[in-house]
């Protein structure tokens, strides 16, 4: 019991003593809270899949009512946003060519004199293919758009022949999507970006604030008091597991709020699985610490593990698609587990058991990083 | 009691040896000097014996505590003084202090006193709430001091403790040891590049290479050298010195301001007194004093180096 106190006391007062120099610390305080709000808002709008509003351009020879509706028709989805009304080939080369235009509807002089002869019409629709994401988006919506057109065009002629209400399609695809049926990106970036945070704030903020103390010259002087090294350890890092926590809620809150993306899982479970990868962060960020000689070899040390890290994650890119040795690495990376942890909670609403395979790796992890960085660091200075 | 014993200590970092099967004890109540070269060893002894270094070698303990088996206990009994200021510059006089006692001191109210204590001992009662960035240098290492006392230690390791301090600062550091070591009967192991220090110590032991290469009182230390320095000063000195130099039986010359210190060889003073003064004034320098004077540390300090 008596032992507990004394101990307790020797780890407030590392606790107490960190506060105040992060306090008198003012620009670091406010970057280490604005920090992960920027990050949030820079990847909630930027980091987002949602191809909208392609700025395209119309060649329009016919200037036909027919040749209007096929325009409406793309106007009616919002991909694309026909800013730019051309009259000449050349025209629409030089808006493609200098990007003001990413898409170009073309439609030939004849096109409303074909539908009329019941013919077939040619339309055409150029994509700058020089982003992959938005013409590969662009391409689906042009073709689905069009076609949707050509199967409305050929039921009215069929009705005006005296066919109609006669004509379904053999096969209908009906496709249903679950957990985020609007495929909104932010649903599932903001959750990721919660992992990310957590990983990105402990790992810096932990391995800069051990190596401080040497790189100060301060461990020479702690290492002569008989403060343990876990009661170190724990201490330096409780401060910033608060901080990171706090992050956490930041992202939380602004997420649901401003990006409304629904928690649709268990809040409590969520906290508690963050706590435990904050464990296998803070163990990376120990191991570092235990590594680096200053600060900025800490910070280039996070920065070289952080980077690969977060790609290997599966938070920009799909691991699916990934080659199989990068695959395999993966599963190396703690925040690989931890993505997949909180999209599911908070995407699909899961429990514990549909994320228990991660849960164990993730545990598994943390314990051996911890175990690895605890044994390395000691209370010395050589 | 013992309050130091060093034996047979070795440490290296890679190819070069710091610490070479170093031997030494302090006494309780006694102020021992380390001096010796840069790169001797001194602050490496230091770090070993307050277990910052595990050594490669040989033993340590303190007051028969050894320190690599019970580094806690033995460390509960040291106050140390690094030679690089090593307390938190964004924490308050107070609050450092305050840090180091709850770290030491495992009863949380008994920092208060004690605090007051050392800060009034030290004289820095009046700046306990300036951060300690904001102190100047010598401020700074009689707040080390204040640190490395705030625990009652019974050893005192200051390494280097008066580099960069102004004179008027040093002498009041030394007046704070010596109340030190009277009053509460520690043992003080420090070292300093100061010869002028050295003398103050109760015993001084030369290091050089990791090895202990003379250890004695000053006076005894100083008294290697007795009866083989004479002082000489003449003009014009540009030739006083060539002359000196190349004069037989003189071993070494070294400029004082005005003066040169000569050291002769074992018992040719007698002999160097009565032929120099001729041998300058046949190369047209006119000797105004020589005479044999007393060995100071530095001489000593000098010859150790250069044999």
């Amino acid at each position: 019991m008596k032992v507990v106190s004394m101990i307790n006391s020797r780890l407030r007062s590392i606790i107490y003593k960190e506060f105040i120099q992060i306090i008198r610390d003012p620009r670091t305080l406010v970057i280490m809270f604005i920090m992960p709000i920027l990050m949030l808002f820079l990847l909630g709008y930027a980091a987002t899949n949602d191809v909208r509003n392609i700025p395209a351009a119309i060649f329009d020879q016919d200037r036909s009512v027919a040749a209007r509706e096929l325009i409406d028709a793309y106007r009616a989805a919002d991909y694309f946003r026909f800013d730019f009304d051309v009259s000449s080939p050349e025209e629409l080369q030089w808006l493609i060519d200098s990007g003001q235009a990413r898409a170009g509807l073309i439609i030939p002089p004849d096109y409303g004199q074909r539908l009329a002869r019941h013919e077939q019409a040619q339309v055409a629709f150029i994509l700058d293919g020089s982003d992959p994401t938005i013409a590969a988006t662009a391409l689906s919506a042009a073709t689905l758009i069009g076609q949707a057109k050509a199967t409305a065009v050929l039921r009215a002629t069929l009705e005006t022949r005296g066919q109609g209400g006669s004509i379904e399609a053999p096969v209908e695809v009906r496709t249903q999507v679950w957990y985020n049926p609007d495929l909104v990106s932010a649903y599932f970036m903001i959750p990721a970006l919660i992992g990310t945070i957590l990983q990105y704030m402990a790992v810096l903020l932990t391995s800069t604030s051990i190596v401080r103390e040497r790189e100060r010259g301060t461990i020479e002087q702690l290492i002569i008091t008989p403060i343990r090294s876990w009661e170190l350890v724990v201490g330096k890092l409780t401060p910033y597991t608060l901080i990171a926590f706090f992050n956490l809620l930041e992202v939380l809150i602004i997420g649901t709020l401003w990006f409304k993306v629904p928690i649709t899982g268990d809040l409590g479970l969520l906290l508690v699985l963050s706590a435990l990868f904050l464990v296998s962060t803070l163990g990376i960020g120990l191991l570092i610490s235990t590594i680096a000689r200053t600060q900025f070899e800490a910070m280039l040390l996070a920065f070289l593990i952080q980077l690969p890290a977060i790609f290997l994650s599966g938070f920009f890119f799909p691991l699916a698609a990934m080659p199989p040795f990068l695959q395999a690495l993966s599963y190396l990376v703690p925040l690989r587990y931890f993505l997949i942890i909180v999209r599911s909670i908070v995407i699909k609403g899961v429990g514990l058991a549909a994320v228990f395979p991660e849960v164990i790796a993730l545990a598994i992890f943390g314990l051996l990083v911890m175990g690895i960085a605890a044994r390395r660091f000691h209370k010395r200075l050589d | 009691m013992t309050a130091i014993t060093v034996e047979n200590l070795h440490k290296s970092f890679g190819s070069s040896q710091a610490v070479a099967g170093l031997n030494l004890t302090v006494q309780e109540g006694e102020i021992y000097g380390l001096v010796g070269p840069d790169g001797a060893g001194k602050t490496t002894t230091m770090r070993l014996i307050c277990g910052g270094f595990q050594a490669d070698q040989g033993s340590v303990s303190i007051r028969g505590c050894d320190v690599a088996k019970y580094p806690e206990e033995a460390r509960a009994q040291i106050g140390y003084l690094a030679q690089r200021f090593s307390l938190y510059g964004d924490l308050t006089v107070m609050e450092n202090l305050r840090f180091f006692a709850e770290m030491h001191d495992r009863q949380t109210t008994a920092w208060k006193s004690r605090t007051q204590e050392v800060l009034a001992f030290v004289g820095l009662a009046e700046f306990a709430d300036r951060l300690a960035d904001h102190l100047s240098g010598g401020m700074k290492q009689k707040l080390g001091l204040a640190t490395a006392l705030v625990h009652r230690p019974r050893v005192l390791l200051l390494d280097e403790p008066t580099g960069g301090v102004d004179p008027v600062t040093r002498q009041d550091f030394w007046q704070l040891i010596i109340r030190i070591v009277s009053q509460e009967g520690v043992a003080v192991l420090i070292s300093t590049p100061y010869m002028d220090e050295a003398a103050r110590c109760t015993r001084v032991g030369f290091i050089h290479r990791g090895r202990m290469i003379v250890e004695d009182t000053p006076g005894q230390v100083a008294a290697r050298l007795n009866g083989r320095i004479l002082e000489l000063a003449g003009e014009p000195r540009e030739a006083l010195r060539r002359v000196a130099t190349s004069a037989t039986d003189v071993e070494d010359v070294q400029v004082f301001g005005d003066r040169l210190h000569l050291r002769v060889k074992v018992g040719k003073a007698d002999r160097v007194l009565a032929q120099l003064p001729q041998t300058l004034q046949t190369q047209g320098v006119t000797v105004q004093r020589i005479r044999s004077i007393p060995a100071t540390l530095e001489d000593v300090f000098i010859e150790l180096l250069e044999s």
